[in-house]
């Protein structure tokens, strides 16, 4: 055990020496690329926010069966089969027709071919599943149907998201998936996240509709809200132009009014149509609706044809800016909802930076002093060793520019303490063996030998443990378990190379001295 | 060589007190689950007006509607945490607090820290803190009943169970607040008394081979008091590094060193009062250990 031949001893050096070397691109600047890496620090030790955002697909599902209705009812008038009673119950939806004709809804529904039913061969399922009660119809969406919906759902979401957060510009936002209806938003730096929770917020689903007077409009009415909540307008549910149909939107300052406005621009669809309803319009109140409340209400007072115009609603500078970006990056397919928040300010990161920094400090200085007390010169060779492997440990975390959080730094001094252990356990059973053998070289090669399947088993143990908490565990606590995960190699590969080569140099060179450790 | 194995009753009889009265306040005090558990709001706010107290705070709070409030002191004078249900998940709630407070304090203070965990999540939070614990406790029995033999591997889960029990128990006994870095800590615990009660086994096993004639009850003495250094030092080693982050490692690694604290003790303790321990109640003997490797043998 206590052999080393000089190809390994180059290696452990090299080895070493890398690592360190990589540890230290964190305090100089390199101009080679894969020295130039840094370890990230975690949001709560630079500050920053974190948002978990959950999709709320209950209006998509009621919009898409909605729609389902008027597609089944037209499709089958044409084969001339009739749709009684068609109603949504509970994310169902129930229709009835005569005996004669179920078999054959029953396969339109069931065929792998089907017109409006798609059919997932690779889960061997429809998006749509119908079942016959006796009474009537039951159609829902199937398990499969469900997830293609969140999943697409999601898609659009994060791309909204991205497109809002990006367009608040700050740095290094970190937007990621989260199961099939999450999205997680990582906001480095940022103390007041109340801008983008508040844009994140809003789904931003615009309107242009005319407000009515006629409560049996051939499309429907309904009765909605102005932004200030006092009054309300009948507005009928005729889209004339959506926010679909926006190329851009810009704040502006009237310079007649002296009021802040949104100008937009329209796509030549929305033009079109915005044009032909002016023209038809004049003297009507056209109400731009934003999320189900009246922004405002204009009358008509002039074609435009231009496919430009202005939104007004005694806006201050930032809700123009604000309402302009949402317009610019388009409505969100649902709400979202923030679940979770965790928000750091800069100071208390720096203080927990400063906490941890010198925690590690004086937890090293503590168990330095204690291991140089206890086993004087074999002391100062686990004191190196643990500094070699505190550098290594940084080294390996920069390499993988890993997350270093508060706990994470909690894991690093934990290592420390803990890293002794090996040592510890090898130490004393040479101890032991020469209480028996004279031959110090014999000894110290016995020692390594016996003690070698408890601290095998023993840093396991504390590795599964790291494993679990790193699946398991969330934002910090994952940063707790990647220090203390490979902080257990780097301990092993510290004792049993580097702590292992500095004790055989030094009892090769002192065969013959009695109470060696 | 110290007598460990004199005391193995007495301290069998404690463990079991210790164990009954920690089941006993888990069910009826229960935890200090925090916000990350329960759902809720968290505030660390900084004061630069000495006008700003934890009863002033209270007072504004309690004003604001939000429930049971709680405020405290955190670390230094400057510094508060406020925390509160926020029952009906209402959106905007923190800019509501800071226009309610900036009419009483102005500018004087600051916002260091906003943590908001809706039900859904901390029911979630909560699921897999749970889950985690209990897998690690299982793979670590998987693991110690491959490397050793069933009965090592019964006294190990019971050391480690104890550990969790007691930790928790002192927990629920102060109402110290249980939050995600404590389910880290109870891992680390699981890892920690895992790695002592193997060292321990270990040797024990090891002397099960040499000798015939010695019976298990004075066996694990031997075979702790052999170990005994190494246990001692390291657990220093570790308790030192741990203390440095009590008492320097800033007011939010506090409850998380404690629990570390608390576990490296009761680890420490269970590896010698209760591993061992049940080896001598299961008379373990030279044949359980040398069966073993006959079976290897054949294989």
């Amino acid at each position: 055990m206590l052999y080393f031949s000089k190809l390994r001893i180059l290696f452990i050096t090299l080895f070493s020496v890398l690592f360190i070397l990589i540890a230290s691109s964190n305090l100089f600047k390199f101009d080679d690329n894969f020295f130039d890496k840094k370890i990230n620090l975690g949001l709560d030790l630079q500050g920053g926010s974190y948002l978990l955002l959950e999709i709320d697909n209950e209006p998509v599902i009621e919009q898409k069966l909605q729609n389902l209705t008027t597609t089944i009812r037209n499709y089958f008038k044409e084969k001339n089969i009739k749709i009684n009673n068609i109603k949504i119950e509970n994310q169902n939806i129930f229709f009835n027709v005569i005996d004669n004709d179920k078999q054959s809804v029953l396969d339109v529904f069931q065929d792998e071919n089907s017109d409006f039913n798609p059919y997932y061969p690779r889960f061997k399922s429809h998006q749509l599943e119908i079942e016959d009660t006796g009474l009537n119809f039951k159609v829902n969406f199937s398990r499969q149907g469900l997830i293609k919906l969140k999943t697409s759902s999601q898609d659009q979401a994060i791309e909204i998201v991205r497109r809002r957060v990006d367009e608040v510009g700050t740095n290094e936002p970190n937007i990621l998936k989260r199961g099939n209806n999450r999205i997680l938003v990582e906001l480095p730096g940022l103390d007041d996240p109340m801008r983008i929770k508040s844009l994140l917020g809003k789904t931003a689903n615009l309107t242009f509709r005319f407000v009515t007077k006629d409560e049996n409009d051939r499309f429907g009415v309904e009765k909605l809200k102005f932004e200030n909540g006092l009054e309300e307008a009948t507005v009928s549910k005729r889209i004339i132009i959506s926010g679909e149909n926006l190329l851009d939107a810009q704040p502006k300052m009237d310079s007649q009014t002296n009021q802040t406005i949104v100008s937009f621009s329209l796509d030549r669809v929305g033009a079109k149509r915005f044009g032909k309803a002016t023209s038809t319009g004049i003297g009507k109140q056209l109400a731009i609706v934003l999320d189900g409340k009246i922004i405002s209400a204009p009358v008509v007072r002039d074609t435009i044809a231009s496919g430009s115009g202005q939104i007004s609603g005694g806006f201050t500078f930032q809700t123009a800016t604000d309402l302009a970006l949402l317009l610019r990056s388009g409505a969100l397919p649902a709400p979202l909802e923030i679940i979770e928040e965790r928000t750091v300010g800069p100071d208390l990161g720096q203080d927990s930076i400063n906490a941890g920094m010198i925690a590690l400090a004086i937890g090293f200085m503590l168990v330095i002093i204690f291991m140089f007390v206890k086993y004087k010169i074999f002391g100062l060779i686990t004191n190196v060793t643990l500094i070699v492997n505190l550098l290594i440990l940084l080294g390996v975390l920069t390499l993988f520019e890993a997350t270093l959080t508060l706990p994470g730094i909690a894991g690093i001094i934990l290592t420390v303490g803990m890293a002794v252990d090996a040592n510890v356990l090898i130490f004393e059973r040479i101890k032991e063996e020469l209480k028996d053998e004279t031959n110090n070289i014999l000894a110290f090669d016995g020692g390594y030998t016996k003690s070698r399947s408890a601290i095998l088993d023993a840093n396991i143990t504390t590795l599964l443990a790291a494993i679990i908490l790193f699946f398991m565990g969330s934002g910090p606590v994952k940063g707790f378990a990647v220090t203390l995960g490979v902080g257990i190699f780097t301990t092993l590969f510290s004792v049993y190379f580097i702590a292992r080569l500095f004790t055989s140099i030094y009892v090769s060179r002192n065969k013959n001295k009695e109470k060696l450790i | 060589m110290i007598a460990f194995n004199k005391y193995y009753n007495h301290f069998n009889l404690l463990s079991s007190v210790l164990i009954v009265v920690s089941l006993l306040l888990l069910i009826f005090k229960g935890l200090n689950f925090g916000i990350d558990f329960k759902g809720g709001t968290l505030i660390e706010l900084r004061a630069s007006d000495s006008k700003i107290n934890v009863s002033s705070l209270r007072d504004r709070f309690n004003q604001m509607n939000l429930g049971d409030v709680s405020v405290k002191k955190f670390g230094n004078d400057t510094d508060f945490l406020v925390k509160f249900e926020n029952k009906d998940n209402k959106k905007n709630i923190i800019e509501e607090i800071k226009a309610n407070l900036d009419k009483s304090f102005g500018n004087n203070y600051d916002f260091r820290r906003v943590e908001n965990v809706g039900p859904k999540v901390s029911a979630e939070l909560l699921k897999s803190g749970v889950i985690a614990i209990s897998l690690s406790l299982a793979l670590m029995l998987i693991y110690i009943w491959i490397r050793f033999e069933w009965q090592f591997s019964l006294g190990a889960i019971l050391a480690l169970f104890h550990d969790v029990i007691v930790t928790l128990g002192v927990f629920s006994l102060f109402s110290l607040e249980i939050n995600l870095s404590i389910i880290a800590a109870v891992l680390t615990i699981v890892g920690y008394s895992m790695n002592d009660t193997v060292v321990i086994f270990d040797r024990v096993r090891e002397n099960l081979r040499k000798y015939s004639d010695i019976k298990i009850f004075e066996l694990t003495n031997i075979s702790i008091n052999e170990t005994l250094s190494r246990t001692i030092i390291t657990s220093a080693t570790t308790l030192l590094a741990l203390l440095a982050i009590y008492f320097f490692g800033g007011e939010i690694l506090k409850g998380f060193s404690l629990a570390m604290i608390l576990g490296v003790v009761f680890g420490t303790y269970s590896s010698i009062y209760i591993a061992n321990t049940v080896l001598v109640r299961l008379r373990v003997s030279q044949k359980t250990v040398l069966r073993e490797d006959d079976q290897n043998k054949l294989n």
